[in-house]
């Protein structure tokens, strides 16, 4: 029985987090939520009766996954900085301040022209 | 279409996906092969005790060996990432906590990566979890700013990235050079073998892990990336 309340909270959890992740305002929090996202994930899995993915959810999943995403959201502040204090790109949506806004028009933006400057 | 409006067709499509899966996990048919009766019946020729590493790297070895392949050739796209900002730090200053951290973890995350690998014949590890665990400490001392090497064009880091994957494939030729079907291991040289392999898909992962942190683009306060093109017809909504 307790068991089974167990993986009730865990699933709750599972999705709350996803939730979160998904919808969340900021960027930084978002990537935080998808760190807590693949820890919980890694006990979903042993709960399966799956420990070696487990392992292996938790070391990448959480850890390595999490470390990229970090990195790209510092690489995304940067560019923003540097665009905002240079010409103005046709889409931008102005100051540095709105990263906290909509992240889905930001990702767009920013992913159109990355493989633009990783050409140069 | 209004973001609103995407919200609610995709949270559709994925209730009604939700719903489907449901229904077909509960009226799935009673498969005619019992798989795990097969593995475990075939356990005593896998050269190893625990069931995971066995189809891994015994049974199903070929889809393991393509699995590298396909982790080889992730290193070689993160190496056509490489841009200015994955040139080496600068001298860092000592940071007294995450220093006496770091040196204290390092050698403690080398030796679960080894226990992970050895204990992979008998108990949940393997090469995977492994050289998971090596990325991860060399991500650790790339994040502190530890003077680690980079995996970039020299000759070390590619033999380091196609390290595994040679292994693999000498085994897999030499076994149709002894006249075998391709990766059919002798049965009492089968335990050393897999244990030769999954150390060097150790070495191997732990290496393709750490180039993909390393060749990211990276931010590094007071170096400006390069300067952004203007972008083309971006989409109006």
């Amino acid at each position: 029985m307790s068991t089974l309340a167990f993986d009730l909270v865990l699933g709750a959890a599972l999705v709350a987090t996803a939730v979160g992740a998904l919808f969340s305002g900021e960027l930084f929090r978002g990537v935080v939520l998808f760190v807590v996202f693949g820890l919980l994930m890694a006990l979903a899995w042993v709960r399966l009766q799956a420990p070696d993915l487990a392992l292996a959810e938790a070391a990448i999943g959480a850890g390595l996954t999490g470390a990229l995403l970090l990195d790209a959201i510092g690489h995304l502040k940067r560019r923003r900085a540097v665009s905002a204090s240079g010409d103005r790109a046709p889409g931008d949506r102005g100051p540095v301040d709105r990263i906290s806004g909509d992240s889905a028009s930001d990702h767009r933006a920013s992913g159109s022209s990355t493989p633009r400057e990783v050409a140069e | 279409m209004r973001a609103r409006g995407r919200q609610l067709v995709a949270g559709a499509v994925s209730a009604s996906l939700g719903v489907a899966l449901w229904q077909a996990i509960g009226a799935r048919p009673t498969p005619s092969v019992s798989l795990p009766t097969l593995v475990r019946d075939a356990m005593p020729m896998s050269g190893v005790s625990h069931d995971v590493t066995a189809v891994l790297l015994n049974f199903r070895s070929y889809d393991t060996l393509l699995e590298i392949a396909v982790l080889m050739t992730v290193a070689v796209v993160a190496l056509a990432l490489r841009d200015a900002s994955n040139q080496r730090a600068p001298a860092r200053r000592q940071q007294l906590v995450l220093d006496a951290l770091v040196w204290r973890l390092t050698p403690l995350l080398v030796l679960v990566a080894a226990y992970l690998l050895w204990i992979g014949s008998s108990a949940p590890g393997g090469a995977f979890q492994a050289g998971a665990v090596l990325g991860g400490a060399a991500v650790l001392l790339r994040l502190s700013g530890f003077p680690i090497a980079s995996v970039d064009h020299r000759f070390a880091s590619r033999v380091a990235v196609v390290f595994g994957l040679t292994v693999f494939l000498g085994v897999a030729i030499g076994t149709l050079l002894a006249g075998r079907s391709l990766l059919e291991f002798p049965v009492q040289w089968s335990g050393a073998l897999i244990l030769f392999i999954e150390a060097a898909l150790t070495v191997s992962i732990g290496v393709v892990l750490y180039s993909l942190f390393d060749n990211a683009p990276q931010a590094r306060l007071g170096e400006p990336t390069s300067a952004p093109s203007k972008p083309d017809a971006e989409p109006s909504r």
